[in-house]
């Protein structure tokens, strides 16, 4: 049997991940609603970025398009709530994984005919596509008023949980924050599974070299269709579990801006590393509401940062913060 | 009984005619040198019959079957595997991850979402299998792009050989590589695809290592076959001699080396 590292252990990932959604899971009395409520929404983008990664990441396809996932998740929630007056929150989900779905499939399957930056400005079209829609079908899509979706009408778990009488608002955001937690692991452990199996290695050969991953015989251009529907199906899964929270969806959730702010939790966190994603979405989320909150320039502020970034930390805060792990081992060797 | 065969196969760039009426045989079994000068169009007789060029016209047979209409990955899956005369592997990944894969993928394995790849044993036994007839088990967990170029040119063989192909073509295995290094890897690279009786046609540019290992040699000048023959009937053939150094008499060949086209480290 070879002795050799293998690949990352599964032991590796729980004795790392539980400690962390124990702490995630205790905090809720400890910061308040308002801080429960900002943690909901950077586990919502984690989502997103993690599903977003996977492109960039792992099969080297930089999209600037994944706000038409995102908003086609958000949108047909808020469809499904208001006009179809569902109270069930996975059913809601489901069809907004559907829509997201369909979505990712149609565009994927023409974006994924190209590479580099004709791949990019093609998604960054499309999804504009869905934007224009958007505010031109205002009698399905509520135009730049957007749709509504309460969070008072809906139930969770079936209808185990709902939200009716006193204190309801503080039960909606406490519950909600650990149904997105719990959606949230499930989305790291499925994708952590996607990523180290033969098919995510297959997508990081694609990355690698197309050229050659097609002569290990890798139908090249289906596989990236495949990732880019997984990937439309997190960020749309993302969009859903979003609405709720926001309370309504407007056409910016499809504009480009927020295709960019993808973009930018993902480099933040270091799109070389599985982690990095996660932390840049819930980083860029607090950076994004105490800048806007502290000054009315608050694209200045997220611009700075992101410059520095780029010249700064390449690598993002994990993968920064491995390369510093990786400086200090030898290091701690010489010392013992 | 032919394994490939090529039938007034052409492909020319313009003016210039790459692959001129070329009609080649290749027995199962057989270990074939492709030889010629530069622009000879060995490199791209062999795109064409991979499919990484398109056939201009012409036929391409595999085991009698008409192939020339199939894609890459349809003529991996029957048997046809290649390395690059440029090292052509994948850069980020392990070089046990790079063999892994060409493994996962002949098993048709790549289409598995939900099982984990460091969890295959079948596939992990195969790949450190294949990565020490290869000389390469020592580095097993380096990117590909940590290796030396020999390491890589290695790297890029065990990729194809990892198909267990049928047919394999070799362009330049060893461009690139110190002189020094040249014989061990063709040492290591001839007993794992004759120990396999895989069928090869290799493109070479030192007469001494065609000379040694191939069954049959076919020489290529300006897209087309000039001769072929056992190594015997091309070292005395006047003419071939000619077209390849420049100068012909019974020992031409044991004193020249035909010029490489890739890049040659002293």
């Amino acid at each position: 049997m070879p002795t050799a590292r293998t690949g990352p252990s599964f032991l590796w990932l729980l004795a790392g991940g539980v400690p962390v959604v124990v702490v995630l899971a205790v905090l809720p009395p400890f910061i308040g609603v308002y801080q429960t409520q900002q943690l909901t929404y950077g586990l919502a983008f984690a989502i997103a970025a993690l599903g977003f990664n996977l492109l960039l990441g792992y099969t080297g396809l930089l999209s600037f398009g994944h706000s038409a996932y995102f908003g086609a998740g958000a949108y047909a929630v808020a469809f499904i709530i208001q006009r179809l007056h569902v109270h069930s929150l996975e059913l809601c989900i489901l069809g907004a994984m559907l829509g997201a779905m369909l979505v990712s499939a149609l565009f994927g399957y023409a974006c994924v005919r190209h590479t580099r930056i004709f791949f990019g400005i093609l998604t960054l079209a499309l999804s504009q596509v869905l934007y224009s829609l958007a505010l031109k079908f205002f009698w399905v899509t509520g135009g730049t008023d957007g749709l509504r979706a309460s969070w008072n009408g809906l139930t969770l778990l079936g209808g185990l949980i709902d939200f009716k009488g006193s204190g309801a608002y503080r039960r909606f955001v406490v519950s909600y924050y650990y149904y997105v937690l719990g959606l949230f692991v499930v989305a790291v452990l499925i994708m952590w599974v996607i990523v180290h199996s033969p098919f995510g290695k297959a997508l990081q050969a694609i990355r690698d070299n197309e050229t050659r991953a097609g002569f290990v015989g890798i139908r090249v251009r289906r596989y990236r269709w495949i990732a880019f529907i997984i990937s439309g199906l997190f960020t749309g899964l993302a969009g859903a579990l979003w609405v709720p929270l926001n309370g309504l969806t407007t056409p910016e959730v499809l504009y480009w801006p927020f295709s960019g702010e993808i973009v930018f939790m993902t480099v933040l966190g270091g799109f070389r590393t599985f982690f990095g994603p996660i932390i840049g979405a819930v980083t860029f989320n607090y950076l994004k509401v105490y800048a806007v909150a502290s000054s009315q320039y608050w694209q200045l502020v997220l611009g700075t940062v992101l410059v520095v970034l780029v010249m700064l930390l390449p690598a993002g805060i994990v993968g920064t913060l491995g390369q510093l792990a990786n400086k200090l081992r030898p290091k701690q060797l010489q010392q013992g | 009984m032919a394994i490939l065969q090529t039938i007034e196969l052409k492909r020319y760039f313009g003016d210039t005619r790459a692959v001129d009426n070329v009609n080649l045989s290749v027995n199962e079994g057989e270990f074939v040198s492709l030889v010629g000068p530069n622009g000879a169009g060995k490199t791209s007789l062999i795109n064409v019959i991979t499919a990484h060029l398109k056939a201009g016209s012409g036929k391409i047979l595999f085991q009698g079957r008409d192939i020339t209409d199939l894609s890459v990955t349809e003529r991996v899956r029957l048997g046809i595997a290649r390395s690059f005369q440029l090292v052509n592997v994948f850069d980020d990944l392990s070089a046990f991850d790079n063999v892994a894969l060409a493994i996962f993928s002949r098993e048709g394995k790549t289409a598995h979402l939900s099982a984990l790849a460091h969890r295959d044993h079948a596939v992990i036994a195969e790949a450190d299998d294949i990565l020490s007839q290869f000389g390469l088990a020592a580095k097993r967990d380096d990117n590909a792009r940590d290796l030396s170029q020999g390491e890589r040119k290695l790297l890029d063989v065990a990729l194809a050989y990892a198909l267990k192909p049928k047919l394999l073509f070799l362009d330049e295995p060893t461009s690139g590589v110190s002189t020094r290094n040249k014989a061990a890897i063709m040492d290591t690279i001839a007993s794992v695809v004759r120990g396999r009786g895989i069928t090869a046609v290799i493109v070479e540019h030192d007469m001494d290592v065609v000379f040694k290992y191939s069954d049959r040699i076919v020489v290529m000048a300006q897209g087309t076959v000039m001769a072929q023959g056992t190594p015997d009937e091309i070292r005395s053939n006047e003419q071939v001699a000619m077209a390849l150094l420049g100068t012909s008499g019974p020992a031409a060949f044991d004193q020249h080396s035909l010029p490489q086209s890739g890049p040659q480290k002293g």
